[in-house]
C-alpha cells in the first residue's frame, strides 16, 4: 500500500557510479560495483536483495562507515545537499552523520549502550548536532520521545535499554535517528526482530514521521512485503550491482529482469492460493569471483549465450523504470 | 548491520599496518616458546641417554665448581707453620702446601687456587655437593614433565567429568560442584601441601595429590561455561528428539566441542602447575631429595649466592622462567588459533 | 525394525494420526535462592486441542511469546506436559510404556529453524544422517550407508557431499541435509519450526517445494510453527492461530484466509505485509504489547488489546464456538 506522495523533483541525495571494494584472503571482493541512484524529498526509497547482494555495503558507504581497511569505497559521488561525502573529512562528516543523513539499524540490542539511561542516550544524539542549552535539550528529548509514542516518556527516560521490550527499544533507536531532523533516514532492516503486530506499529510510526517533517527514507531490506507497504520506488540489487530501478508499481506489474520477476514469483502470496512457488534453483555468485558478464546468467531461466559474455547495459523499460538485462536490449 | 564482512580477512595497505602484519606473520608460529618446549620434552624423554652425569651423585672436591665458561682465582700465599689470626688470608699451612708441592718449606710464596676454574666437564657447574647442574636439570625437566602429565591427566579428567555434569544437569548438581570451586579459592593451597608433607612425609604422590586438587576447578568451570552454551545447541535438541541416550549426546555431542577449550586451558595450567611444583619443593614440601626438581635446586643454592656461587639457583630457576613463558606464549598462540571467541578472557 | 519398515502401509491421507487434549504447560516460577518458594506460573501453554492428519499440515501461527515452540517442544517430548495428552494412533505417548515411547520418539522428527546451529559442526554429513538409524534401527552399516545415500538424493543433493562437513554447505544446503536426516527414520510427522525464515528469500521457495514434495511422495504430516502468514497459506492445510497459550482460532486454511473471524485473527491478517503494494488490508493497529503469560489478563487474554472488546470479555473468558465445521474460535462475538 504505498502512499501517493505529492510529486515532489527536489533531489536530496544523489549516488552515482559507486564502487565499494573489499581486500580479502580470496581477492578483491566487489560488494558494491557501479551503483547509481537518487533520492527525492519525501520519497522512500527500497533498496532489496538477499544477503550479500551489496546491499548493507551501500548503506555503510552513504554513511562512509565503511571500515578501512579492509574496505574503501573506490570511486564515484554521493551527493547530498550539495555536499560530495565521498571527499568529506571525517570532522566534517561528524557534523553530517546524524544530522543530515542518519540511520536505524536492525538490532535494537547491540544499537543501544546498556549502561546509560534512554534520556541520555537520545539528549547525546541532541547536543552532539545541535547547539542549545542544557534544560531544552532535556525536552527536546522528551518530544522525540513522544513523537515516537513512547508510553509515558517522562518516566521512561530513566530507563535502561533492557527494561523495555524490543518495540519499545526500537523506538528509542528510531528517536535517535530522528532527533535532529535528519533530510535522509536509512533504515537497514528495522523491523526483522519483531513481531507481525509490533512492526506493523512500527512501520505506521515511521509514516507518519516521514509525512510530518518530510524527510527521505531508504530501506534496506530483503522482504518485498516492506517494499509493497512503504516503498515508492525500488532498486533490485544483485551481486554488488542494481539489476532494476523503478517504481514500486512498476517494479510489482512489470517486473522486467528476469532475477526480479523469479524473485517476486517466489515469494508466497497472502491474499491468493498458490500451487506451486516458482523456484530459483542454485545460490548466488561468491562476490570475491563473478562470473565474466551477467552474474545472474547462471540461476537465470531465460540465459542466452551473450549472457556469459559481457555485462548488459541498462535499458529504459518506461519512463523511470530500468533493468540491465540482454532481453532488453 | 556488517553481516555481509564477516569472515573476511584484512590485507593492509599503510605502514603502520604492515608492521602489524609483519608481526602477525611471525605470531603465526611460536617458533622461540615451541623449540624451548620441545627441548624440555626431549631433556625429559631422554635424561638417562643425554646426561653427562649421574644427577644425584658427585665427589666432594668437585664441589661448587662455576659453569664452564668462567675461569678460577689463584692467589700468591705464606706457607707457614700456624695460621695467624690477622692475616689468615694470605697464609697456608705447610701441611696443606705439601699437598700441593712436596718441595715447600715454611717461608715460600706458593701460588694457590682460591676458586676453581670451570671446565667442560661440567658445562654449567657443580653443586655444593659436587653434583652436575646441567645433569639435575635435565632430570629436573622429566619430574616436571611427570608431574605435569599425572596431574593433567587425573586433576584434568575430575575436572572434566564435574564441568560435563554441572552444565548439563543444571539444578543442584551444578550448584554443589560450583560451591566447591568457590571452597578451593578459599583454601590456601601452599598451607595444606606443608601440613600433609609434615604428617605424611615427602613424597611424589603427595605433592601430585595436591597439585590435582587445585587444578581441576579451573577445568570444571571451562567445560561447564562451555556446555551451557552447547546443550542448548538445535543439534543436542535433535539427537534428544531422535532418541538419544545422555551418554550419547555429552560423549557424542557435547564434549567434542569443548576440545578446543581444553587444549587451550591445559597448556596454560601446565605453566602455573609447573611453577607450583617448583614453588613447593623450594619449600621442602616437594619431590623428595635427592631426586633432582627445579625448585628443591633453587633452594640449595640460595644460601650459597652470597658468597658468589650463584650458578647453582640461577640455571634451575632460568629454566623454571623459560618453560613457563614458553608455556603461556604457546598457550595464548593456541587460543588465537582455536578460538577467537577466548580472546577476551582473561 | 529394518528398512522394511519404508514399505509399510501408511495410513490414508486425512486420517488421524495425532491428538493434542487439553494440553498444558506452566512453568512455576521461583524466588529465593536456597529455600526457593513458587511464586507463579507461566502458563506458557494453556489447554489446547489440536488433530494432526497423516499426509497434511497444521500451521501454527502466532508473536513470540505465545506458546507456539513450548507446544512443538512437547510435541517432541522435550517437554513433558504438565497437564493433558498426546494421542498418537491412540497411545497416550508421555505416559506410556518405553516401548510405545520410543516407537513415537522414532516416528516424529524435527527441523529446526538454525540451520547453522542444528547440524553437529564436528561430524560428517553421512553420521549425521545415520544417526537416527544408529540410535533407533538395528541394521547393518552398509545398509545405513545405502539409505543416506537415497536420503541425499531426496533432498536435491549428490552422493559425494556424505563425507564433507557441515560448515562446506550454505544455509539452504544445510536444511536440505537437516530434512534428510528428519526423514531418515520415515517419520509419520515432522515437527517444522520455523524452517525457512533464516534462509535467503531465493532459497526459501526451493525448500518449501522441496518439503511439499517430500509430503507428498512419503505421505508424513507436518505441524508447521511459523510467523509469516504468506509461508503458512502456502505450506499448511489447517491453521491454528495462538495468543498466550491458547489457541484463539482454528480452521482449514482457506477459510481462515477468507473468512478470518477472530479479532486478533483479523489484526494478524492486517498487520501482515502485503504481497502487492495495490492489496486491499483493513488497517488494524493493534494498541500495546502482548501481556505476560505469568499475569495474563482476565477474563478473554486478548481483550486489552482487542478493538471489538465488550464489557462482558473482560469477565468471562469465551468458551469454544464451532462456526462451520472445522472452524472454531474462542470469541464472545459468536
Amino acid at each position: 500500500m504505498a502512499t501517493e506522495t505529492r510529486i515532489n523533483t527536489e533531489t536530496v541525495l544523489e549516488v552515482e557510479d559507486l564502487r565499494t571494494y573489499f581486500r580479502t584472503r580470496w581477492g578483491t571482493v566487489k560488494a558494491v560495483d557501479g551503483i547509481s541512484f537518487d533520492l527525492r524529498k519525501g520519497e522512500t526509497l527500497g533498496i532489496v536483495g538477499e544477503s550479500g547482494c551489496g546491499k548493507s555495503v551501500t548503506m555503510l558507504s552513504l554513511m562512509r562507515l565503511i571500515p578501512t581497511p579492509p574496505g574503501r569505497i573506490v570511486s564515484g559521488k554521493i551527493i547530498l545537499d550539495g555536499d560530495d561525502l565521498v571527499q568529506l573529512s571525517e570532522n566534517e562528516l561528524g557534523k553530517i552523520r546524524g544530522s543530515k543523513i542518519a540511520l536505524i539499524i536492525q538490532d535494537p540490542m547491540t544499537s543501544l549502550n546498556p549502561v546509560f539511561t534512554i534520556g541520555d542516550q537520545v539528549e547525546e544524539a541532541i547536543k552532539i548536532h545541535q547547539d542549545i542549552p542544557k534544560r531544552s535539550v532535556m525536552e527536546h528529548a522528551l518530544q522525540v520521545l513522544r513523537k515516537v509514542n513512547i508510553p509515558a516518556a517522562e518516566s521512561r527516560m530513566k530507563d535502561y535499554p533492557h527494561q523495555m521490550s524490543g518495540g519499545m527499544r526500537q523506538r528509542v533507536v528510531g528517536a535517535i535517528g530522528i532527533s535532529c531532523q535528519p533530510k535522509v533516514l536509512i533504515a537497514d532492516e528495522p523491523t526483522t526482530s519483531l513481531d507481525v503486530t509490533i512492526q506493523a506499529q512500527y512501520l505506521k510510526l515511521l509514516k507518519d514521521l516521514q509525512k510530518d517533517s518530510d524527510m527521505s527514507l531508504i530501506f534496506i531490506t530483503h522482504d518485498f512485503g516492506i517494499v509493497a507497504k512503504m516503498c515508492d520506488r525500488v532498486a533490485v540489487m544483485y551481486a554488488g550491482r542494481i539489476v532494476e530501478h523503478g517504481s514500486v508499481r512498476d517494479i510489482f506489474n512489470n517486473p522486467s529482469h528476469p532475477y526480479t520477476a523469479a524473485l517476486l514469483a517466489s515469494v508466497p502470496k497472502m491474499d491468493v492460493d498458490v500451487d506451486r512457488l516458482f523456484s530459483i534453483e542454485g545460490q548466488p555468485p561468491p562476490l570475491h569471483n563473478l562470473p565474466v558478464g551477467c552474474s545472474f546468467a547462471d540461476r537465470c531461466p531465460v540465459v542466452m549465450d551473450k549472457c556469459r559474455e559481457a555485462y548488459p547495459n541498462r535499458s529504459t523499460v518506461s519512463d523511470g523504470h530500468t533493468a540491465a538485462c540482454w532481453k532488453l536490449e | 548491520m556488517a553481516a555481509d564482512l564477516s569472515g573476511i580477512i584484512i590485507a593492509p595497505p599503510t605502514t603502520m599496518a604492515r608492521a602489524a602484519g609483519a608481526y602477525r606473520k611471525f605470531r603465526r608460529w611460536p617458533v622461540i616458546p615451541l623449540f624451548l618446549l620441545g627441548l624440555v620434552v626431549f631433556a625429559g624423554l631422554f635424561a638417562p641417554l643425554i646426561s653427562p652425569h649421574n644427577p644425584e651423585k658427585g665427589e666432594l672436591k668437585d664441589r661448587n665448581i662455576p659453569p664452564a665458561w668462567l675461569g678460577g682465582e689463584t692467589a700468591l700465599k705464606l706457607v707457614v707453620e700456624r695460621l695467624s689470626i690477622n692475616d689468615r688470608g694470605s697464609q697456608v699451612t705447610l701441611r696443606d702446601a705439601l699437598v700441593i708441592n712436596p718441595n715447600a718449606k715454611v717461608g715460600d710464596q706458593l701460588v694457590i687456587v682460591t676458586k676453581p676454574a670451570g671446565s667442560t666437564k661440567f658445562l654449567l657447574g657443580t653443586d655444593h655437593l659436587g653434583r652436575d647442574v646441567l645433569s639435575r636439570i635435565i632430570y629436573g625437566a622429566r619430574i616436571s614433565l611427570i608431574v605435569s602429565i599425572v596431574t593433567l591427566g587425573v586433576g584434568g579428567s575430575i575436572g572434566v567429568v564435574l564441568g560435563l555434569a554441572a552444565g548439563y544437569y543444571g539444578g543442584w548438581v551444578d550448584e554443589t560442584l560450583m560451591r566447591l570451586v568457590d571452597i578451593k579459592l578459599a583454601i590456601p593451597l601452599i598451607l595444606i601441601a606443608l601440613v600433609l608433607v609434615i604428617t605424611l612425609g615427602q613424597s611424589l604422590a603427595i605433592i601430585v595429590t595436591v597439585l590435582c586438587l587445585f587444578i581441576w576447578p579451573r577445568f570444571a568451570r571451562q567445560v561447564r561455561g562451555e556446555v551451557l552454551q552447547l546443550k542448548n545447541m538445535d543439534y543436542v535438541s535433535l539427537a534428544k528428539v531422535s532418541g538419544a541416550s545422555t551418554a550419547r549426546i555429552l560423549f557424542i555431542h557435547i564434549f567434542p566441542g569443548t576440545i578446543n577449550t581444553l587444549i587451550v586451558v591445559a597448556t596454560l595450567q601446565v605453566g602455573i602447575v609447573i611453577l607450583l611444583e617448583s614453588t613447593l619443593s623450594f619449600l621442602g614440601a616437594g619431590v623428595p631429595p635427592p631426586t633432582p626438581a627445579w625448585g628443591s635446586m633453587v633452594a640449595d643454592g640460595r644460601d650459597k649466592l652470597a658468597g658468589g656461587v650463584w650458578w647453582i639457583s640461577t640455571f634451575p630457576g632460568l629454566a623454571i622462567m623459560l618453560t613457563v613463558v614458553s608455556l603461556n606464549l604457546f598457550g595464548d598462540w593456541l587460543r588465537d588459533k582455536l578460538d577467537p571467541r577466548l580472546r577476551q578472557m582473561e | 525394525m529394518t528398512t522394511t519398515e519404508s514399505s509399510r502401509s501408511r495410513s490414508e491421507v486425512g486420517q488421524v494420526l495425532l491428538e493434542a487434549k487439553n494440553l498444558k504447560k506452566y512453568f512455576p516460577v521461583t524466588k529465593g535462592l536456597l529455600i526457593s518458594k513458587v511464586t507463579g506460573h507461566i502458563k506458557a501453554v494453556d489447554d489446547i486441542s489440536f488433530q494432526l492428519r497423516a499426509g497434511e499440515t497444521l500451521g501454527v501461527v502466532g508473536e513470540s511469546g505465545c506458546g507456539k515452540s513450548t507446544t512443538a517442544k512437547m510435541m517432541l517430548m522435550l517437554e513433558t506436559p504438565t497437564e493433558g495428552s498426546i494421542l498418537f494412533e491412540g497411545q497416550d505417548v508421555h505416559h506410556s510404556s518405553a516401548a510405545v515411547r520410543k516407537s513415537y520418539r522414532s516416528s516424529v522428527q524435527a527441523v529446526f529453524q538454525d540451520p547453522w546451529s542444528s547440524l553437529n559442526p564436528r561430524m560428517r554429513v553421512k553420521d549425521i544422517i545415520a544417526e537416527p538409524m544408529v540410535i533407533n534401527w538395528n541394521i547393518s552399516h552398509a545398509e545405513q550407508q545405502e539409505r543416506v545415500m537415497k536420503l541425499l538424493n531426496d533432498v536435491g543433493l549428490n552422493e559425494y557431499h556424505s563425507n564433507l562437513f557441515p560448515h562446506e554447505f550454505s544455509g539452504g544446503q544445510r536444511q536440505r541435509l537437516a530434512i534428510a536426516r528428519a526423514l531418515a527414520l520415515n517419520p509419520r510427522v515432522i515437527v517444522l519450526d520455523e524452517p525457512v525464515s533464516a534462509l535467503d528469500v531465493s532459497i526459501r521457495a526451493q525448500i518449501m517445494n522441496l518439503l511439499k514434495d517430500l509430503q507428498a511422495e512419503y505421505n508424513v504430516a507436518y505441524m508447521l510453527i511459523a510467523h509469516d502468514l504468506a509461508t503458512v497459506r502456502y505450506m499448511c492445510d489447517w491453521v491454528a492461530v495462538m495468543y498466550l497459550g491458547e489457541i484463539v482460532e482454528l480452521s482449514p486454511v482457506h477459510e481462515m484466509y477468507t473468512n478470518p473471524s477472530h479479532p486478533y485473527t483479523k489484526a494478524l491478517m492486517s498487520a501482515a505485509l502485503p504481497s502487492h503494494p495495490d492489496m486491499e488490508q483493513e488497517e488494524i493497529i493493534l494498541q500495546g504489547e502482548v501481556p505476560s503469560p505469568l499475569n495474563p489478563p482476565s477474563g478473554c487474554y486478548f481483550h486489552p488489546r482487542c478493538p471489538a472488546a465488550m464489557d462482558r470479555c473482560a469477565v468471562d473468558k469465551p468458551g469454544r464456538t464451532e462456526l462451520a465445521p472445522g472452524h472454531s474460535l474462542t470469541c464472545h462475538l459468536f
